[in-house]
């Protein structure tokens, strides 16, 4: 029995507290749902799109505080930005925009960077051609991405 | 509200304590002068006490670090001392870690263990003990209480079945130890691991009671202290803190355990009523009285965990640390599902906990869960469904 949310700056309490767009879309231009096996959290993220630009952005999220930070920071980043900008979002600009993250939490923003990778993906998906061929490079996880498996008397 | 992972000390207990950390500072074992003499007094009204605690003689306590060390040295020190008659060890897959993997280093010596499954409930039963003994076994420990799901187990019958056999038990009571009765002869109980820190004592000391004329091979070699059986100057302060507390469980276990049974039925009653979806982890009958354990489906566990911060200090059933989940074992042995051991939530109650903080944290908890289902993609897809299965 652990947690490790003790180390959460307030950028990350106040979204997890207030998170910012949750919710989706009726009729979504782009809709992405990813997972994380390990720790069986998911975000489902949603895109209006209008002329090469994310006019909206919503997000459903399972997962610990830093995961649901992560969607919701996500949300407020990508809004306004062109769909080739989207493509430079990481991670890391996640947790930096969150005021950082604990180590062992950073992997919760790699699912907001999947997200956002998938969701454009699925953009292709319903309208081909629209969109340049997408940057397949991917972005390692960081420290975080390492297995802490310690156990203690609890 | 995590009384399961720790307790704070007592003011009487540091205020017994506080005279053998500054005047009263002499070694235990040097009673050639007052100062040792005061030590040595002190230690031996604290195994006193710590004998009374489960109905034992003075002689048969060992003061050791905590439960950790005391279970280290009941089953290593047990197991090799009877490596002669027989190899083979008998324990629960829901063990602590002190019990599990000195097990699993003794099957690095060529000791073999058998870990029994446990029900849905986290209980052992008493015939599956029966049927895994072999001509071989020498040694069976099953812990008193589960200090995640409070299971309390039928460790009298399973003592009887050891005894009848000639073999020894262990039982970890560090759960246990101070919230219910344990009478190590109405138990058949030959080892039995305690800490004091899970009993309003202090941390870094405890105790092992060892019946008398058990054979048990020290772990710690030196001075010869507790009759050789360990060995290390004593640590006094420790010591006298680990008698008061037991002193005082003793005196206020009755009282104490049912008002915070109470509390945590209230607790229990309040959740379910509440919210949607829950269910209790552990034995519905045979639990400690502050143990309640809780999946709340469709909410995460440290995302609940955080909504109640600033009222209650608890703990998950499982918490994701670099993208490698901590799953419980404990909840993954009596067959929880892997997507609801992200959904649990412990709470140990102890003595600081009062009716209205019962009541604070099930409306907080209460509304936690509504805002986390409300942000959920599972919640949504089981509700379109009518079912519980998650959305991939
Ligand atoms: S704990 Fe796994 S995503 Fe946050």
């Amino acid at each position: 029995m652990s947690s490790s949310y003790a180390d959460y700056g307030e950028i990350v309490l106040d979204h997890y507290e207030n998170p910012r767009n949750v919710g989706e879309f009726e009729q979504p231009d782009a809709v992405a749902l990813v997972g994380n096996p390990a720790c069986g959290d998911q975000m489902k993220m949603s895109l209006r799109i209008r002329d090469g630009v994310v006019e909206e952005a919503r997000f459903k999220a399972f997962g610990c505080g830093a995961a649901i930070a992560a969607s919701s920071m996500t949300t407020t980043l990508i809004r306004g930005m062109k769909l080739e900008d989207l493509e430079k979002i990481t991670n890391r600009t996640v947790a930096e925009a969150l005021g950082g993250l604990p180590p062992a939490k950073l992997h919760c923003s790699v699912l907001a960077e999947e997200a956002i990778r998938e969701a454009l993906a699925d953009y292709r998906r319903r309208a081909p051609g629209r969109l340049a061929a997408p940057d397949r490079s991917r972005v390692p996880m960081g420290p975080g991405s390492t297995d802490q498996t310690g156990a203690e008397r609890k | 509200m995590d009384h399961h992972a720790t307790t704070p000390v007592l003011p009487e207990v540091l205020d017994a304590m506080l005279p053998f950390l500054k005047e009263d500072f002499g070694n235990a074992s040097s009673t050639t002068h007052l100062y040792g003499k005061r030590a040595s007094d002190a230690v031996e009204a604290a195994r006193r006490h710590v004998a009374d605690l489960f109905s034992a003689s003075p002689s048969e306590i060992v003061f050791t670090s905590g439960a950790t060390e005391s279970d280290n040295l009941a089953i290593r020190g047990a197991a090799r001392a009877a490596r002669a008659k027989g190899d083979h060890i008998v324990t629960c897959a829901i063990e602590h870690e002190a019990v599990l993997e000195t097990c699993h280093e003794l099957e690095s010596e060529g000791f073999r263990v058998t870990r029994l499954p446990v029900d849905r409930h986290g209980w052992v039963d008493p015939e599956s003990v029966l049927r895994a003994l072999t001509p071989r076994t020498i040694l069976v420990s099953i812990h008193a209480a589960n200090n995640e799901i409070g299971t309390i187990e039928p460790i009298a019958d399973i003592g009887r079945i050891a005894r009848e056999r000639g073999l020894l038990f262990h039982t970890d009571a560090a759960q246990a130890a101070g919230r219910i009765p344990l009478d190590v002869e109405a138990m058949s109980v030959d080892l039995l691991a305690m800490s004091a820190h899970k009993m309003y004592g202090p941390k870094g000391v405890g105790a092992l009671y060892v019946r008398k004329r058990t054979p048990l091979e020290a772990q710690v070699h030196g001075g010869g202290q507790e009759k050789k059986r360990r060995s290390g100057t004593l640590n006094v302060p420790g010591i006298v803190g680990l008698g008061k507390a037991a002193e005082v469980a003793m005196r206020d276990m009755t009282g104490e355990s049912a008002r915070l049974a109470a509390l945590r039925d209230d607790l229990w009653r309040r959740i379910s009523s509440s919210i949607e979806g829950v269910t209790m982890n552990g034995h519905p009958v045979h639990r400690l009285p502050n143990n309640l354990n809780v999946t709340v489906k469709h909410a995460e566990g440290e995302a609940m965990l955080m909504a109640l911060r600033d009222a209650a200090a608890l703990s998950t059933g499982s918490a994701c640390a670099s993208g490698a989940m901590r799953g419980s074992y404990v909840l993954r042995a009596l067959g929880v599902a892997e997507d609801d051991a992200h959904s649990a939530l412990r709470f140990g109650l102890g003595r600081s906990n009062t009716a209205e903080q019962i009541e604070t944290i099930a409306g907080r908890l209460q509304r936690a869960v509504a805002r986390l289902r409300a942000l959920s993609p599972f919640h949504e897809g089981a509700e379109a469904r009518g079912g519980a299965t998650r959305v991939v």
